[in-house]
């Protein structure tokens, strides 16, 4: 109870931040124009209008992606150079617990671009929001949040492991994008990225957000997407308490 | 259950860092060469010591953001590798400077989250944020973002975090730093009634005078060793048997203070900037005479006033950190 009232709090705490800085703003503004944009002009190009709600929705999930991959792989980083990580370790928790918080923001900062994509898509090119499970839609989206919050802890420990995480962040971001099936369906790639996409919680909540739209099994694919999320939750408290640690030895929860 | 409230056994603490890309090499510093010391329950310790003397890197070994290389940490009875733990629930840390903050949010919002994090009940959050909010003196700016606070507030707003779960040991790194003379007075209160209180207290200050004021005892730190360990007037004996000439001069040569040093019966000479004057300390042997001396080798210098005085735990400090304590030394190290 405790813990879940923490992670409240410190969930808005950590979105009321990111909601008050000049750059996150301005790319919060611009990225899901941006976004809707390349969805409408791809499928106008492969003349199915029909299914423009998929391709916005595709467009808005991948703003969530690129928002959660930079957000969450850079947290620690941040906090280092904000000097809090040293007082967010000091609190007597689980290190996992003190990061979730801010990955969760992350995760919901991307719900945002995701609405927001959306919406310029209706403002500006005329796609009517029209969901085939509009409750459906309601209850995929926060799953995806959550996944990626979770994911998102495992990126978080794992990215401060590596020295050139800032690269491993952009070469992540398109494979992903693809790979999750966001954009275009998983059916059109290689065989091979199959096995792949399936352990990526991204994928069953990018599913989960599509069968909603264009109708199709929803329940199941948020199950999956929450399944892997856990394990992506316990992988990354493991990774977590590691990193903590070693941080410790290393003396590299400082700046200095 | 331990009598003592810190107790640091032979630790030891090394940096290691890789410098150059191309050819990395790794260099190794030895930042804490084996302290051993123990504070008791209720106490005011003091940790002096020049810059980079270990003091931050001993500090960070007792509060578990670091671990030791060797030697072994306690705090009240939980070892600070082991038991992280139950040591975090029970210590504050506050370090100096204004970084460390959450800049985007309030003050009070920093205090909210923090007080989550450090596991304050719910239903006492709001009495003791305003509480201490009251003790720094922030009440009625709470609710302005930290990025628009000056230094001193920003310090203050450290001091009121670290008190949030009322730890029971309390690590102060050079809180004061930044701190205008009437919160310097204040915090200085703070920290007494604290100690008072019955909380632990082990502060680190660059200001003498607020360790003479405020430390039942004071070990002295350099180069990653323990100097001296001892009550202020202990340490004062360190600087036993010297006798302090200051002299205000405008426009001292460069390669006076070589010249003054090199004078029979002087022990040490400092020299200070202060404003359009030089202050000029110089420490001799009790039984030397050394003013006259002084005052004529200054010959030409236009000069202020001229005063002898009794040593302070400055100039023990002094005395102490330039390894030249004194026969006192050894004794008192092992008290
Ligand atoms: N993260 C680090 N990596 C490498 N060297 C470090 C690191 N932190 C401290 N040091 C080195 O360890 C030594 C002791 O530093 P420390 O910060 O403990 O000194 P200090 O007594 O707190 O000094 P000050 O009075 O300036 O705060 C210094 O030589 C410093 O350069
Ligand atoms: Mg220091």
């Amino acid at each position: 109870m405790r813990t879940l009232r923490m992670l409240w709090i410190g969930t808005i705490m950590q979105v009321k931040m990111s909601s008050r800085g000049t750059f996150e703003i301005a790319t919060a503004m611009i990225m899901p124009i941006v976004q809707a944009t390349v969805a409408v002009y791809l499928l106008r190009a492969a003349d199915s209008p029909h299914r423009m709600i998929e391709a916005a929705v595709g467009a808005g999930l991948m703003g969530v992606w690129s928002t959660v991959l930079f957000g969450s792989g850079g947290a620690i980083q941040r906090q280092r150079f904000m000097g809090t990580l040293e007082m967010l370790m000091l609190a007597p928790r689980n290190p996992a617990g003190t990061i979730l918080p801010i990955t969760i923001a992350t995760g919901l900062t991307g719900t945002y671009a995701m609405i927001a994509t959306l919406g310029w898509g209706w403002l500006v090119y005329g796609i009517r929001p029209e969901f085939a499970h509009p409750w459906l839609f309601l209850a995929a989206v926060p799953a995806c949040v959550l996944g990626l919050g979770m994911f998102g802890l495992l990126l978080a420990s794992t990215f401060v492991l590596m020295r050139n995480a800032n690269a491993l962040c952009n070469t992540l971001e398109y494979p992903i994008w693809l790979l999750s099936g966001m954009l275009v369906p998983i059916t059109v790639l290689p065989a091979w990225t199959g096995p792949l996409a399936d352990i990526l919680p991204t994928t069953w909540g990018a599913r989960a957000v599509h069968e909603a739209t264009s109708g199709g099994a929803v329940w199941p694919a948020i199950a999956w997407c929450l399944g892997i999320s856990v394990a992506c939750f316990a992988l990354g408290a493991l990774s977590m308490t590691y990193v903590e640690r070693r941080a410790r030895t290393a003396a590299t929860l400082a700046l200095a | 259950m331990s009598d003592y409230a810190i107790e640091a056994d032979g630790l030891r603490r090394s940096y290691r860092s890789r410098t150059g890309w191309l050819r990395p090499q790794t260099t190794v510093v030895d930042a804490v060469r084996g302290v051993t010391f123990a504070v008791g329950r209720g106490e005011l310790f003091g940790l002096l010591g020049p810059n980079g003397a270990g003091k931050t890197t001993t500090i960070k070994m007792l509060n578990t953001l670091l671990i030791p290389t060797a030697g072994t940490a306690r705090v009240l009875g939980h070892d600070v590798v082991r038991e992280t733990r139950e040591v975090r629930k029970r210590i504050g840390y506050v370090f100096g400077g204004d970084r460390g903050l959450y800049e985007r949010l309030s003050a009070l919002d920093n205090l909210r989250y923090f007080a989550e994090l450090y596991g304050v009940p719910a239903r006492e959050q709001k009495a003791r944020i305003g509480e201490l909010l009251e003790l720094v003196g922030l009440t009625g700016r709470e609710g302005e973002r930290v990025e628009g606070y000056s230094r001193g507030m920003r310090q203050r707003l450290h001091i009121a975090r670290g008190l949030l779960h009322r730890p029971e040991v309390l690590f102060l790194d050079e809180p004061s730093i930044g701190v205008d003379p009437v919160a310097a007075r204040d915090l200085r209160k703070t920290v007494a009634d604290l100690a008072a209180g019955g909380t632990t207290v082990l502060l680190t200050t660059h200001y003498m005078a607020e360790a003479d004021e405020l430390c039942d005892r004071i070990a002295v730190i350099a180069g990653g060793e323990l100097r001296a360990l001892g009550t202020p007037t202990e340490l004062k004996r360190h600087a036993d048997g010297r006798r302090v000439v200051e002299v205000e001069a405008y426009g001292v040569a460069p390669g006076t203070v070589e010249l003054l040093q090199a004078l029979p019966g002087v022990r040490g000479v400092q020299i200070e900037e202060s404003g359009a004057a030089q202050l000029l300390t110089v420490q001799s042997e009790s039984d030397v005479d050394v003013q006259s001396d002084v005052l004529a080798a200054l010959n030409g210098v236009r000069l202020g006033r001229v005063s002898a005085r009794q040593p302070t735990l400055e100039d023990a400090y002094v005395a102490i950190v330039s390894g030249d304590g004194g026969p006192a030394r050894e004794s008192l190290v092992a008290a």
